[in-house]
Parts: C-alpha cells; structure tokens; sequence
C-alpha cells in the first residue's frame, strides 16, 4: 500500500477554479518580485564592481542626489502598485466568492487536534476525512470547539481561521479525483502538528455509495473478540467521549467513531490506519501523538486485542 | 542656557559619575554606559535565543522526529520568538541609540539619565522574569508560555494555558514595555531639546531622524501591547471576559490589539537599522548620503502607515473582503518609500569610492537582504497570496529576511562601524571578513528554502510533520544552514573578545566619517565633548572641518 503521504500539497498546482484564481495571481507576482529583485540585484553588482576603491582613485564627486530621480522611483511603484491592486480585487472575487444566503453543505468543527465533519444536508458524520464529489462547489461553515484553528487545503481553496464565536463560510471545490492535503494551520496548542486532514474528492457515484456506507449502522458483530470488545467499548470509559451509532456510546468529546475502519489515518494524520498502529495507538496514545487528549485508559493486551477487533468491524 | 542643561543632566557631577569598577555599572546613569548595557544584555539573549533556534531545528531536521516533545517544542518557540523580538532586537537598537544619539547631536547626556536607568534595568527585569517561566516546571505547572509571541486567545487563557507559563510571559513583557516605551520617550525628549547649536531637523543624521521616528512608535503602539497584556491578565485571573469567546469576550479582539501594537513593531525593530544603514553606507561610499530628505521623509512615511496595516495580519480571520483591500492597499503602500530608500542607498554607491570594510559588506548584505524580505511583503499584501501563504513556512523566511538580513545585518554593520568608537579597538576586520560570509551563507542556506517549504504547503509552528515528498530534504538544509549561522555568530562573539582586549587601537576617527561622535576620543570621555562640540553648519560637521572651502553648505549651493 503507497503511504498516504506520497503527494504533496503544493499551492501552486491547483485543483479547483478558486485556487486556481490565487495561484495565477501568485505566479504573476512572484514573476513581478523576481524582476524587481533581479534589477536591484544588478544595480547593486554593477555599483560593487564598477566603482569599488582602487589605488588612485580620484575623491567622489559630492552630489546629493536628484530630485526628477527621486520622483521617477516614487511614482513608477505607485503605478504598479495600483495595478497589482486591481488584480487582487479581481482574484479576491474569484477565489472566495461571496456565499449570500445560501445554507452551507458541510459544517466543519475545530477540535483540539482533530477535526468534525458535519454533512449538514443528510446527516452523515465523519472525522479527518472530508468526502466530497468532484465538480460540486461545496458551502462550509467553519467552527470551533476551543480555540482558534485554520482550515488550509493548498491546491483547493484559501485558507480560513476558524475562530471561536465568529463562525466562517468557505467555499470548497474539486476539479479532479484525488486526495488532497489539508492541515491546521493556526497555532492550536500541543498537537498543532497532528491536525492534519484529507479530502477525498470522489466522482459523483463513488461519493454516493461512500455516504449510503456512513448512513448505514454497522453489521452485527461476528467474532465473539469483537463482541466483548465493543462491551469493553462501552463499560471502559470509551464511550465517555466517543459515538458509535447504533450502541449507547453516544458522546462527541472525541471523534465519531462509527466508521472508524473505513478511514485512512488515525489520530488526525498522525498514523495509517492499520490494526498494528491501532494496537498501539490504543495501548499508549503518546507513541504516536503525544500529549494529546486521548487518554492512555492503561489497557491489558488482551484488552486491546478484543477493542481492535471491535473497532475493526466498523466499517 | 543650552550648556547649563547639558552639564546637570542627571544632577550629578562628572567625577561622580566616572566609571569605577563593575558596581558603577549597576548604578550609573550615563548613558554610553548604559548603552553598553544594553548591547551586552541583547548579545546574551541573543545566544540563549540562537541556541532555542538550533533546538528547534534539530527537531525539524527528520520528519516524525522525537528529540523534543511538543510541549517543550512549543515552549521554545515561543521564547525564541519572544526573546528575539523584546530581548535582542529592541534593546540592540535602544542601546546604540543610547550610546550614539547624544554624540551624534552634541549633547551631555540623554535627557533622563535616570528614567534611562530605570528603563534598562526594568527590561533586564522583565528578561529574567520571562525566562524565570521555565523553574516553574520543576513544579510540574507546564514551564515556559507555548502560545506563541502573539499569545493568541483563547488558546492563551486559563482554561487551555493554566500553567503560570502564560502569566510569566505577561508579567515580564509588562516590565520590558515599560522599559521599552522610557527609552522611547527619552529619545524623543533628547532629540528634540539637546540638540547642539546648528544641529537643525535638516542636518541630523538619519540614524537620529529614524530613532527620532521609533521613539514616537514605541510612545504610540507600546501603550497598546500594555494595556491589552493586562486586559488578558484580568482575563486569567480575575475572571474578566475580554478575549474569551464561551462567556461573551471576542477573541478577535485581542488580535486586533495585538497587531496594532504587532505591525508598528516591526518597523521599530527596522527602522533604526535603516539609519545604521544610511550612516554606514555614505562613509564607505565616499559620498554624502543620496537624496537625505527623502531617505528622512520616507521614514516618517513608513512610520504613519505602519499604524495602518495592522490587519494584513488578520487575512484569514475572516473579516469580510471590504476590510482586507483596505489594508491591502495601505500595506502596498508602505512598499513605496521602503524602495525609495533602497533607490537611495544604491544611488549612494554611484560614482563612490567603495571601501569594503566588513561594516559595508554587512551593509550591502543588508541592501540585498533586505529588498528580498520586502518584496516577499508585497507579495504578503497581495490578500489571497497571503490566503495561501499566511500561517506557513513562507512567512517564516519572509520575516526572518526583514529581521536577520534587515535588521540584524544593518545591527552588524553598525557593531563594525562603531565598536571602535565604544572601545576604542577595532574589530578584527580578517575575523570580520569571515564572520559575514558565514553568516551570509548559513542565512541564505537556512532562510531561502523555508519559501518554498511553504509553497509546499508545510504551516509553521508545527513541532513535526509527515514525510511528504521534498520536505525532509529541504527541512535538512535548513538545518544545516542553521548550524552554519550559529558558527558565524561564534566567529562573531571571538571577534568581538579577542578585539576587545588586544585589537588595533582605534583613535578619534578611523573611518574618516563625518558624524559629530568621531570627533570625540575613542571610547568618549564621561561629558562627551570636553574641549567642546565642534561648529554645525551642515550634514557633515567633520567634513567641513577637512574642507573649509568646499563645505557641504558651499557645495549644495554650487549644485543647484
């Protein structure tokens, strides 16, 4: 299996018209800078070379400068300035478009350190995982649930802080299938680091059957590991923090983890999600994500074996 | 009248004052050794600070890396951010203004030798208060603040900061803001009523117009940071609800008091350097500065817009598209008297006679540098570049170029330029020699590839990251780079020891400038000029003492 971290999240190849729009505008300016830099780079280089004291060398002329000079170096930025202005406004417009009235598709919560995905239309809940269908401009209302993060998937959109009491709306778009990069970007605390994301932009029908799976409660349990794991689940204090539809562990501290076995990452990015680093995520929580705030409930192997099997079979 | 002020400044005689072993030290108020105060506490917090640095990169050198924890990673990029910022930059710059502002103008002393005091001694109070934070880990109460420099709220109050790390940080930067805003008040105070007879706003040299300009920044915005670190005190202990958002405070808010401080900052930080940079260059050029009024207007420029911008570094806060193209627009403003002044100072080179002395290789370093940072800021006011590229490890670099190739640069010009007249021993200018191209080289190495981890999508203030493709490469030279500094800062501090004990004795003027400050000894005398200041009739007192007949008064006029 390729590790999940083989792409890149490279702002400067998009995949979405809006950040499309910021990239363009990025790449004209960057070519604007370099020319500046190059000029004066070579108005320096020239002055070093040219005028540096040898043997001889007749005092300088003491002048004092030009004031026609001082005005062409004025005005000639102010000009480019004002054209630089005109297209940010424009890429403004175009890479976060204004949102109006429209109810917002998606809520997105900020947790300390991971995040909640609320698809607001049909209820599903999902967490670090952002399903969404190619081709669809997606309204997302962003919230927090402590202190301040920031929303950031380089090649699809701007980036947004998520501010506690000052709910944001973002746009978000894919043009193509793929898996995008996102990461919290706004200094969160302790596991800043490990609030990473995905998105997942599917075509249409994949994106469909994915979100019939998470409107479906899990099967029955089949091993009898897993049937005394998901006891466990519920009479250890799990379910003091965690959901899984279908059992009485219904709170919303810590992910949903209803669907857990469908996702690709644990803890937020922090470990691929296979039942080896499932083990040991649950045994000690700090090997992978320090300091966090999933506690280490100081379970016997056999314990973890059991819970594994159970939270494997919530696909 | 002027004279009789001079000589009592502080109420005390010269003999009095004259230094006497290490304890005159502690209790002097004058204000070259106060200055030397300050260079050397900003030297010593400059270590402590590289050496945070070097944690911190160490760290960062392998992706999923466990040489420190987050909570220390954190703690120590915050006091690394902390202690640059309130610790190094601002007390380098307040210490040669210190030690140079009065002899650059012909005065005594400052014009409150003993406020000067104080506010020394209540920013090393503050220092120590800060740092104090880390004992408090051996209570198992969490240690040294891990919020960050600008301490954003909530995430700084009690219920997701409740160790006293937070308090600690409030507390000792409370000490050195009101160290920091004395100094700026002295400053003004100074300039404007101790300037010697002729020394006109027309003739100061720009290193006093730019702390002039600083010193009324620092009375403007750091009133502001004081009053809103006592806002978030009240907050953490008193139950106030300024900045918490649960209980009806605005978390918005305290990013907009702190940016309205923040911002204006930056430009104390650079300003200074600036008129390092507008000294240094002239006198290795050979020529007077290139369009002074400008380079002083400009100056003036900056400092009103910086009061204006303090929301380009709220982008992506959210506050609607109105907002942030209004401070799109004053943040491109500032960019045009910063390039006028980067047209003037190459402008100062033509036609010169260029003397690279390790001073001018800094100060030139500092032209490049600079223009490389500014023009990242540019691109930072572009609202949806910053959309992409705030919060990232573009921002790093782009700072770290203001700061390090800005300010740091223009600072170590200056060091070479006047540690002869503060010793009376120069610097070595072989070490010299090799201490900026190290430090050129491992600046560049560590800075320029943090661009484009940024464009790569890395966001800072992360205490690890996945190894996605390109970012372990790129995070090891920046590693590297940093060691490559920190060596260069070594070679700096042997430069600097070795010099001051057995260096090439100075005298009154060895680089021929112009300034008022070379025309004293080497170190200056307690009362600064005894045998009297030298007339002003122009820009250039000294070289109208060389040229009596081609003054610089008689050659403006023949200008024009």
């Amino acid at each position: 299996m390729p590790s999940p971290y083989d792409t890149n999240a490279f702002t400067l190849s998009p995949a979405s018209p809006q950040a499309a729009a910021i990239s363009q505008l990025f790449v004209g300016t960057l070519i604007f800078l370099a020319a500046i830099l190059v000029l004066v780079g070579i108005l320096i280089i020239f002055a070093v070379v040219r005028y540096r004291d040898r043997p001889g060398a007749p005092e300088p002329i003491q002048s004092f400068g030009w004031r026609k000079l001082e005005i062409i170096w004025t005005a000639v930025p102010i000009l480019c300035l004002v054209v630089l202005t005109v297209c940010v406004a424009w890429t403004m417009h175009v890479g976060d478009p204004p949102a109006l009235e429209k109810s917002p598709d998606l809520r997105i919560v900020g947790h300390q350190w991971w995040w909640e995905i609320d698809y607001l239309k049909s209820g599903a809940v999902a967490a670090n995982e952002i399903h969404i269908p190619i081709g669809r401009r997606l309204l997302l209302e962003l919230r927090s649930a402590d202190v301040i993060h920031d929303f950031w998937v380089p090649q699809l959109a701007r980036k947004m802080d998520i501010v506690p009491g000052h709910p944001n709306r973002m746009w978000l778009e894919a043009n193509t299938p793929g898996v995008y990069l996102g990461a919290c970007a706004e200094f969160c605390g302790n596991e800043h680091a490990w609030m990473r994301f995905q998105v997942i932009a599917q075509p249409t029908e994949q994106f469909d059957a994915w979100l019939r799976d998470q409107l479906t409660i899990p099967s029955k349990l089949n091993s009898s590991d897993a049937q005394r794991g998901g006891q466990l689940f519920v009479d250890r204090t799990c379910a003091n923090c965690h959901t899984v539809t279908g059992t009485p562990a219904n709170q919303r501290i810590g992910p949903d983890l209803t669907h857990l076995a469908s996702r690709r990452m644990l803890a937020a990015g922090a470990a691929e999600n296979t039942p080896e680093n499932l083990a040991i995520w649950l045994h000690d929580p700090n090997t992978f994500k320090p300091d966090s705030n999933m506690p280490n409930l100081q379970l016997s192997t056999d314990d973890v074996h059991d819970l594994v099997a159970y939270l494997e079979t919530l696909k | 009248m002027k004279d009789a002020a001079i000589s009592d400044a502080g109420g005390l005689s010269f003999e009095q004052e004259a230094r006497e072993g290490w304890l005159s030290w502690v209790a002097s108020v004058d204000h070259k050794q106060i200055g030397i105060l300050y260079l050397w506490s900003s030297t010593i917090f400059f270590v402590v600070a590289g050496v945070l640095a070097l944690l911190m990169r160490i760290q960062l050198a392998r992706p999923e890396n466990h040489f420190l924890s987050p909570t220390m990673y954190n703690q120590i990029f915050t006091m690394h951010g902390t202690t640059m910022i309130f610790l190094v930059v601002v007390p380098a710059l307040i210490g040669f203004a210190n030690y140079l502002v009065p002899l650059m103008i012909g005065a005594r002393d400052v014009a409150f030798p003993r406020l000067n005091a104080l506010g020394f001694w209540a920013q090393a109070f503050g220092g120590v208060m800060l740092y104090f934070s880390f004992a408090t880990a051996g209570l198992n109460l969490g240690g040294a603040p891990a919020v960050g420099w600008f301490a954003y709220a909530p995430l700084s109050e009690a219920a997701y900061s409740y160790g006293p790390g937070v308090d600690y940080w409030i507390i000792g930067l409370l000490g050195i803001g009101v160290g920091t805003l004395t100094a700026g008040i002295n400053l003004i105070a100074t300039i404007v009523c101790l300037r010697t007879e002729g020394m006109t706003f027309g003739r100061l040299p720009l290193f006093v117009w730019m702390t002039l300009v600083t010193g009324f920044l620092i009375v403007l915005v750091i009133p502001v940071l004081n009053a809103g670190l006592v806002m978030l005190l009240f907050d953490r202990m008193l139950n106030a609800n300024f900045f918490r958002p649960s209980t009806g405070g605005s978390a918005v808010l305290w990013q907009h008091v702190f940016w309205t401080f923040g911002h204006p900052e930056v430009y104390i930080m650079v300003l200074p350097a600036f008129g390092m940079i507008s000294e240094v260059v002239p006198v290795f050029s050979g020529k007077p500065i290139y369009g002074y009024e400008f380079v002083a207007a400009s100056g003036v420029a900056i400092a009103f817009l910086s009061l204006a911008v303090w929301a380009h570094h709220m982008f992506a806060v959210g506050l609607g598209h109105p907002a942030d193209l209004f401070f799109a627009i004053s943040s491109m403003a500032i960019a045009v008297p910063t390039g006028v002044k980067i047209f003037n100072w190459t402008a100062t080179l033509y036609h010169g006679r260029l003397r690279f002395t390790t001073s001018m290789l800094f100060a030139l370093g500092f032209l490049a540098m600079f223009t490389i940072g500014g023009l990242s800021g540019v691109a930072f006011a572009a609202v949806p570049i910053d959309w992409q590229l705030t919060d990232s490890y573009f921002v790093v670099a782009h700072f770290h170029y203001v700061l390090f190739g800005g300010t740091a640069f223009g600072v170590f010009a200056g060091v070479y330029y006047w540690f002869p007249k503060i010793t009376g021993r120069m610097l070595s200018e072989r070490t010299g020699r090799l201490h900026f191209w190290l430090t050129f080289i491992g600046f560049n190495l560590t800075f320029m590839i943090q661009h484009v981890l940024g464009m790569y999508g890395m966001p800072r203030r992360v205490f690890t990251y996945p190894p996605l493709p390109g970012w372990e490469t790129m995070n090891m030279i920046s590693t590297i780079g940093a060691f490559v500094l920190a060596f260069a800062v070594l070679v700096f501090l042997v430069n600097v020891m070795v010099s001051l004990r057995s260096g090439e004795v100075a005298g009154d003027n060895p680089w021929n400038a112009w300034t008022l400050e070379w025309a004293s000894t080497s170190p200056p005398p307690p009362e600064n000029f005894p045998n009297g200041v030298p007339p002003v009739r122009g820009r250039r007192p000294l070289w109208d003492l060389a040229h009596p007949d081609r003054t610089d008064e008689t050659l403006m006029r023949l200008a024009e």
